[in-house]
């Protein structure tokens, strides 16, 4: 009778004590992959092609080319947090994103890419089946010009909203303008084929996919809208 | 004589899945790329010969009446390893497949050989199951895997084979999967002449 309960404590022990060692011992390594993981979908969102850069190459381009910046809501830089103090918090209703530090004061992270003048920004929200993540780049004078756009975690179906992840449907957002004059328009993803190839703030959608087209709609609305005051405040 | 059949048998015709018709989930989950079926095969291969190795050397202590909780403790140390191994040697791959590789742990074949088998079973022989085992499924994953990549993509590892148009949606889907793998099914038991009784 109390053989039993030494066998399972034993067993247990022993299991924590070799996974918490594991886990240890690899905690290094997989923090890298995912923060390697990282820097390559912000330089692909800028459409540099990452197929041949080595994980060196990735680290060196980043600390040659690429600025991360930390911003207030107001759009004022702030000079002493850095990235990895913040804290994300998802919403789970919209997909939204927000960046919170210790005191619980919201933040905004910005990237800037210097080769191609372009400032690159986290957007997040609702597709289909779940959330959307991604990158999206815009160009550093303007703040209007769309340098491109990338998708790297979605649960959208295969073949029909998957193809936010495709070069097909990104590259139609290159060259667009989320300004129109004075005010923040964001670009609209239309139904299949009712994009007017000409409109600055229109793009083709994913026929079978309208929910995934629409949640692309909102997220990059609301997203961008958070860094209208830093866009206002930087526009040359 | 007996260790080669322990081994051979599960490969063919004791194959978990299309004769015991067990770890279908999986199946279906991962098999849209090869790769993806790769990979799954050896995280299962590790998984279930080591449970069954440590089950079986540890078959004379286990209390019967907490035998389940045991194995699915040990069963699930396994698959956490596994899970951290390739999060932090194959990241990119691991990536989508994560939460399938963590599923592992309800994968019926793994808790079925450990408790069928080498609760009863001498190490050496718990072994070559546990392989048997794991290559028959594995076996399964990548031929539905073949076909549903290159029906849904036209390619063959990641290497074009067929033409665009001809890619078809539902291969990429569950259902896919389903149709492939009863038509599997359907022809090794008319070849054996197998009837579920």
């Amino acid at each position: 009778m109390k053989n039993k309960y030494v066998f399972i404590l034993t067993i247990t022990v022993i299991c924590s004590l070799l996974l918490s060692l594991v886990s240890e011992v690899l905690k290094e390594r997989q923090d890298k992959n995912i923060a390697i993981d990282r820097k390559k979908n912000i330089l692909s969102a800028v459409g540099i092609d990452i197929a041949e850069f080595s994980i060196l190459d990735i680290d060196q381009y980043f600390i040659d080319n690429i600025d991360t910046l930390i911003i207030t809501p107001e759009g004022s830089l702030v000079n002493n947090i850095s990235i990895e103090s913040l804290l994300e918090e998802e919403n789970s209703q919209t997909g939204e994103i927000k960046y919170f530090d210790q005191k619980q004061d919201e933040f905004l992270p910005v990237y800037t890419e210097k080769l191609s003048k372009s400032i690159i920004l986290p957007v997040s929200g609702k597709g289909l089946w779940g959330s959307l993540y991604g990158y999206f780049a815009l160009d550093a004078d303007n703040f209007s010009t769309v340098k491109g756009i990338t998708f790297y975690k979605h649960k959208e179906t295969p073949g029909l909203g998957a193809e936010i992840s495709e070069k097909w449907f990104q590259s139609n957002f290159i060259g667009k303008e989320i300004y129109d004059n004075s005010s923040l328009i964001s670009i609209n993803v239309t139904k299949a084929g009712l994009a007017d190839k000409a409109a600055l703030h229109e793009v083709d959608g994913i026929s079978g996919a309208t929910i995934t087209s629409n949640g692309v709609t909102n997220l990059l609305k609301r997203d961008l809208k958070r860094y209208e005051p830093y866009f206002i405040k930087n526009k040359k | 004589m007996k260790s080669k059949k322990t081994f051979i048998d599960p490969l063919v015709d004791n194959n978990p899945i299309t004769r015991q018709v067990l770890g279908i989930c999986s199946a279906l989950a991962v098999t849209v790329k090869i790769e993806q079926a790769l990979v799954m095969t050896f995280a299962l291969t590790f998984v279930l010969v080591m449970s069954n190795v440590s089950v079986s050397l540890l078959r004379k202590y286990i209390p019967s009446s907490i035998r389940i909780i045991v194995q699915l403790t040990i069963i699930s140390t396994l698959v956490t390893l596994i899970d951290q191994f390739l999060k932090a040697y194959m990241y990119d791959i691991s990536k989508p497949m994560s939460v399938f590789i963590a599923l592992i742990i309800t994968n019926c074949i793994v808790m079925g050989r450990a408790d069928a088998y080498a609760m009863q079973n001498n190490v050496k022989d718990s072994f070559l199951d546990g392989l048997g085992n794991a290559l028959g499924y594995g076996a399964i994953l990548v031929l539905v895997a073949f076909f549903r990549e290159l029906l849904g993509f036209g390619t063959i590892l990641d290497i074009k084979i067929l033409p665009d148009f001809l890619n078809n949606g539902l291969m990429l889907l569950a259902p896919g999967a389903f149709i492939i793998l009863g038509l599997i099914i359907w022809a090794q038991r008319s070849i054996t002449n197998f009837v579920e009784e």
